[in-house]
């Protein structure tokens, strides 16, 4: 295993800009999840990583290797394809054992490594099956095997589990994480779907339009995003943001009488920022609004959605913006209701909307 | 007046849409049951005419042999002359090696103008396509003088060149299409997995199998058939083929129809077997589905 090192790596397309020069560390072990919608360059980067795509300028290290100009086949690493690329034409076991007989290895080490991979995955009753005749998620498995049979330096996955159905996708997911945490295996991982980026990152890259929005926990990437690309895309539904007005450690709604104080630890960097007062976004989570009859903001209930465990309310806080508020499933508020809320001071954010960053908290001491 | 209401409601019941239902089904039958039987009819003359006696086929041509006309004349004089299990054995050998070539290069130049975005691939696709538009045939003097020089005039390597010569060009066009239908991610995962480009070319081509099986049908049907080149290339008696060898019955003033109907139903044997391996493979790889 080894760790993968992309500096100033930019990709072209003739004039499209499919990644701009993007600097990345990725530690050995380390599951790291690319995640963004499509089109933003997250594959790309995959597959320059991989070799399939050439890099138009920038190094891409391998542990101590400099890869850059390697073919892929040099490069020891494994690709996981979202539609399996298994060959259709011959069995799982020669699919699996495929990546070992191109490299010459002897019957008896191929033998035995395909029984462990097939035993590690449970896949050994259909080794003798054609790809044609396994269900999706056993598809991917015997994808997953031809790659771990190798013992590469990486693995790559390409939204592995984006062809599969829903209710199979979640237990592919536990499956995919276990592997992860037996093999511990230095891993990249494409995907579109925010929570499975949650559910299964060390570390979440977050892309947009061939940009390196965000690298950082999920955590991070939830509670701390750092610009408002990132806060509306990560969650379901993402994080509430509000145009509002700053002056003097007040953030008012425009058009309402809705007034939040600012927090302790916000007001200086935001004075910093705004120089002093202007234009400013409001963001908090659904979970991080307190119904409270004495809140200092109020909207009216625009409609209600039971998610099961929690209900969620769409609340107007002005002609405009509409909140997500999470709620008791078990009191109704009917449409029309007029609520108060407050929001957690620890889990507001506050974004600069010229830049479209967010603004950091003091570190408090 | 009631039931006519409902069958205008429900037209599964109709009897017009019924009728109209069958009939879409027999009618394509119909016509290529005609079709077929106008294709066919001149090879059956042959067939049942070979086995008749020489006054049979010019008295009763549509008749089939009975014990009076009868007669296996037509073969007696074909195998008694040794000469003919040459022309045969050159004619299988020259489609056979023809066809394996065409459909080995073609497979290979077909990859290769599919897989590489190598400058100038368009260009030479266009270039590698213009011999379906221009009959081979046209250039016979050249081709000629190009076989004397190379002393190859005679011989059947002579007519094997040209032949993959003929069948190249539609063979690479269709199989380059081919090509490009195979998912990228399947030669891409073959490719991080360390095989070789000549590995990935074997690994895909099973995936073509039913245009392989369709190439190789309409390439080795000209070529068995075909008297031209034999003619002009290799009229010699040790390398013509059938349909050469069949010419020799045929004189200015008499001919052994006999010896030429029963030479030509021999002469369509062993193109119905390689006939027979081809189109199987052709349905076998189609309802397998291999390309998804």
């Amino acid at each position: 295993m080894a760790t993968i090192k992309l500096q100033q790596v930019e990709k072209k397309f003739g004039d499209f800009q499919a990644v701009k020069p993007m600097d990345l560390t990725i530690q050995d072990g380390e599951f790291v999840v690319l995640l963004g919608p499509s089109g933003c360059g997250k594959t790309t980067t995959l597959r320059m990583i991989s070799g399939l795509e050439t890099v138009t300028t920038g190094t891409i290290m391998l542990g101590d290797r400099n890869v850059t100009w390697l073919h892929p086949s040099e490069r020891d690493v494994a690709f996981v394809f979202q539609f399996y690329a298994l060959y259709p034409h011959i069995s799982a076991r020669e699919n699996i054992s495929f990546p070992l007989r191109a490299q010459g290895e002897s019957k008896d080490v191929i033998n035995q490594r395909v029984q462990e991979v097939a035993a590690l995955l449970r896949i050994e009753h259909l080794l003798n099956q054609r790809p044609g005749n396994l269900s999706g998620g056993d598809q991917q498995r015997v994808a997953l095997a031809r790659a771990l049979v190798r013992r590469p330096e990486a693995f790559l996955m390409d939204e592995p589990l984006g062809a599969l159905d829903a209710d199979f996708r979640e237990t592919m997911r536990a499956e995919i994480k276990q592997l992860h945490i037996d093999q511990n295996a230095t891993t990249v991982y494409v995907t579109h779907d925010q929570i499975e980026a949650m559910a299964m990152g060390d570390r979440i890259v977050v892309m947009s339009e061939a940009v390196v929005q965000q690298a950082g926990s999920p955590h991070e990437v939830y509670y701390d995003p750092a610009n408002l690309f990132v806060a509306r895309f990560i969650g379901s539904p993402g994080m509430n943001l509000v145009s509002s007005v700053y002056s003097q450690g007040v953030v008012s709604i425009p058009g309402t009488e809705n007034r939040y104080s600012v927090p302790d630890g916000w007001q200086t960097p935001i004075n910093e920022t705004l120089e002093g007062e202007g234009q400013i976004v409001l963001g908090f989570r659904p979970e991080a609004a307190q119904l409270k009859t004495d809140g200092p903001l109020s909207g009216e209930v625009y409609a209600s959605e039971l998610q099961g465990a929690f209900s969620v309310l769409h609340v107007n806080v002005n002609t405009d913006d509409i909140v997500h508020i999470r709620s008791d499933r078990q009191i109704d508020y009917p449409i029309g209701t007029t609520l108060r809320f407050d929001i957690d001071p620890q889990m507001v954010r506050f974004f600069d909307p010229g830049t479209e960053a967010g603004i950091k908290r003091e570190v408090s001491q | 007046m009631t039931t006519l209401t409902k069958d205008h409601t429900n037209p599964s019941t109709s009897f017009g849409y019924r009728a109209r239902r069958a009939l879409g089904g027999i009618a394509p039958h119909l016509v290529l049951l005609l079709y077929a039987v106008i294709v066919l009819f001149p090879i059956f003359m042959i067939i049942i005419n070979s086995f008749k006696d020489r006054k049979a086929i010019f008295g009763m041509p549509f008749q089939f042999p009975n014990a009076e006309t009868f007669s296996l004349i037509g073969y007696e004089t074909v195998f008694e002359r040794a000469t003919f299990q040459i022309y045969f054995t050159n004619s299988i050998i020259v489609t056979v090696v023809a066809l394996v070539l065409t459909l080995l290069i073609g497979a290979m130049a077909a990859f290769a103008l599919a897989e590489y975005p190598f400058t100038g691939n368009t260009l030479l696709g266009l270039y590698l396509a213009i011999g379906i538009m221009i009959p081979i045939r046209l250039g016979t003097v050249g081709i000629l003088e190009l076989m004397v020089n190379f002393k190859l005039v005679n011989t059947l390597t002579g007519l094997i060149l040209i032949y993959i010569a003929q069948a190249l060009p539609l063979t690479i066009f269709i199989l380059s299409q081919f090509f490009r239908q195979v998912p990228r991610d399947l030669k891409d995962a073959a490719r991080i997995d360390g095989a070789s480009e000549y590995r990935i070319f074997t690994l895909v081509v099973p995936l073509v199998r039913p245009a392989l099986g369709a190439i190789g049908i309409f390439t080795m049907i000209p070529i068995w058939n075909d008297l031209w080149f034999p003619l002009v290339v290799a009229p010699g008696a040790e390398t013509a083929t059938v349909t050469l060898g069949v010419q020799q019955f045929l004189g200015q003033f008499v001919s052994d129809w006999n010896a030429v109907l029963s030479s030509l139903t021999l002469a369509m044997v062993p193109i119905l077997i390689i006939y027979l391996i081809f189109s199987r493979q052709l349905i076998r790889s189609i309802t397998q589905g291999s390309i998804k």
